[in-house]
């Protein structure tokens, strides 16, 4: 008894990890893909029901404006910040004074939470007394920028606000694979007569492939997951025009009481993640075995 | 004489060189310090908004200077102002993080010491599967468990609880500390364990005596890392907790929402703050760690 102890030490050590994720992760998810399937209101049902909840879900306008919207946040939120943080991480390479300095003020939104984010955005962006009635104070009377009360507009609010959270972190990533490019080959193409932007341009940001996958991949599940900034910004508005379906997920489950219709919106946004993680996994696994 | 024709032509290459270069310089710190100036420019707003008044706000524009060094909205925010209903402040709530994020970070980290430790020195067939089912977690999003989480903790009798919220955010931590610390411990020679295993070393002792010295700093990488999560969480605390349970992020939402008499922005800067100083503190004094925490998060291995 003892010996089989000993000898299973490890295994029993691991256990609790193991157990813990099993159940709350893959049981839980497998629950809920299983309630997706069920005519649930307010209480689960377990009778099946088939793909009705499905189709409900691509039958909604505002799921339809909710994806809409998460199809336009990623686009540009991936955009801005990949090339805003690609831009600092060359510019941050080329021995500049107070790197230290630039680089903590560059990174440091990462350190906050998105309810402070949105909720400082927020007060900028209000069209009564901030941006708007700066510019106007300074004497531009008809400046107007009213975004975050425009149904049109009021999504690229939480771009910006998102590209200030994030693009420091890319910046980061950036910086580290420029750092770890060795000085020879740079040397070397400079020795033939390459120009700066040549080697960036030709060499390094070509060698930054991984780092790309990478921004993207957290970029895109970032993105996927957003509900606090929008919770802290919009709450969805004006009107639905800002939902996104993490927003419309919990709003079915919590507010609406429709258990299986919010299942199956989490089920998509699942499945959303799952297409982009599990390749970027199996890369990631096959590089590290290859070392 | 072709020596010195090429030498003064060379010399002239180089003046261009030399104002093209300076032109360079300059346009590059300008635009480095333009992008700084939009990064501070939120800060800046929040903190000279939270020393202001209502009057001087309305008056005044976003970057105006205030006035003096008015801490009102500073004690509205953390004490509230002292009648009873509808006074939401944040000093309970601040308290309520704190007895979540303690316990929480412990947990998390401590399972993920000792998973990562089984993963890379006492190896097994099929660890590496092990290993990608933990990770698997780390990206899962979470609206696909937040309808069983809630009947869980229902049943459990520990929803709208800080208890609760433990463990949702240690057992949403794993993924992350096992990746944390498997990832440093593939990097410590195995020789080492195996030596101290012939030497009769048992599993707890090897742990103890050899690996956790060596420790410290991924420590501090997924302390950092599991603070600042679980610190700045919104979406578990606004669906798990309400009411006196609920952490600081939830109670400044709260409070920045609550449609009650007249909006005092400056009490709401001044709040969320207050909400993110914790975190802004640990990112200014252990950076490189938190940086670390980041990439490493991100690009494992």
């Amino acid at each position: 008894m003892f010996k089989w102890l000993e000898k299973n030490l490890p295994k029993i050590v691991m256990a609790p990890a193991v157990g813990l994720i099993g159940w709350f992760v893959y049981g839980f998810v497998l629950w809920t893909l299983y309630i997706s399937f069920t005519n649930s209101k307010i209480l689960p049902k377990y009778e099946l029901w088939g793909v009705g909840q499905y189709v409900k879900l691509w039958g909604s306008r505002k799921w339809l404006i909710a994806v809409d919207n998460l199809l336009i946040f990623t686009a540009l939120f991936l955009i801005f910040c990949i090339v805003i943080g690609i831009i600092l991480a060359i510019f941050l390479d080329q021995k500049i004074r107070a790197e230290g300095i630039l680089r903590t003020i560059y990174l440091y939104p990462m350190a906050l939470s998105f309810i402070v984010t949105g909720t400082a955005w927020k007060w900028i962006l209000n069209p009564t007394l901030g941006i708007q009635k700066m510019f106007r104070d300074w004497g531009f009377e008809n400046f107007t920028f009213d975004w975050l009360v425009d149904r049109e507009m009021a999504i690229y609010t939480i771009v910006i606000a998102g590209v200030w959270q994030s693009a420091g972190f890319v910046m980061a990533l950036f910086l580290a694979g420029l750092r770890s490019v060795e000085d020879e080959i740079v040397k070397a193409a400079k020795i033939d007569g390459a120009s700066l932007f040549t080697v960036y341009w030709k060499i390094l940001l070509p060698m930054m492939r991984p780092v790309f996958f990478t921004s993207f991949v957290i970029l895109v599940h970032i993105s996927i997951k957003s509900y606090d900034l929008i919770v802290a910004l919009t709450q969805g508005g004006p009107g639905i025009s800002t939902t996104m379906p993490a927003l419309y997920m919990t709003q079915t489950a919590f507010h609406k009481s429709q258990v299986g219709l919010s299942a199956a919106s989490a089920m998509m946004m699942f499945m959303a993640v799952a297409a982009v993680i599990i390749p970027y996994l199996y890369s990631e696994l096959r590089r590290e075995n290859a070392r | 004489m072709q020596d010195s024709l090429k030498s003064s032509s060379y010399q002239q290459l180089e003046k261009k060189s030399k104002y093209t270069n300076m032109f360079l310089r300059w346009f590059l710190y300008f635009i480095l310090i333009l992008f700084a100036s939009y990064f501070i420019f939120p800060l800046y707003v929040m903190v000279v908004t939270s020393l202001k008044t209502m009057e001087e706000i309305r008056q005044g524009t976003l970057l105006s200077w205030p006035s003096g060094l008015n801490l009102e909205s500073w004690a509205v925010a953390w004490g509230g102002r002292g009648y009873g209903a509808g006074d939401t402040f944040l000093r309970p709530y601040f308290w309520n993080s704190i007895k979540m994020v303690v316990p929480a970070v412990f947990f998390s980290t401590f399972i993920g010491a000792m998973t990562g430790y089984v993963l890379t020195k006492w190896r097994f067939k099929g660890d590496q599967w092990v290993f990608l089912f933990l990770l698997f977690g780390c990206f899962i999003p979470f609206q696909a468990i937040l309808l069983p989480m809630a009947r869980t903790l229902g049943v459990l009798g520990i929803s709208n609880s800080v208890v609760g919220l433990v463990l949702v955010h240690t057992v949403y931590g794993i993924p992350f500390t096992t990746l944390f610390f498997r990832n440093y411990y593939v990097s410590v020679p195995t020789e080492l364990v195996k030596a101290a295993r012939i030497d009769g070393a048992g599993f707890f002792k090897i742990f103890f005596k050899i690996l956790l010295p060596i420790s410290a700093p991924i420590i501090v990488v997924t302390v950092i890392w599991q603070f600042t999560q679980i610190w700045n969480d919104f979406l578990f605390g606004s669906t798990f907790s309400f009411g006196e349970a609920a952490p600081i992020q939830v109670a400044l939402n709260n409070m920045v929402l609550s449609s009650t008499s007249v909006k005092e922005y400056n009490v709401d800067m001044a709040s969320a703050i207050i909400a993110g100083i914790p975190t802004l503190i640990v990112y200014v004094l252990a950076g490189k760690y938190f940086i670390r925490g980041l990439t490493s998060g991100a690009v494992k291995g």
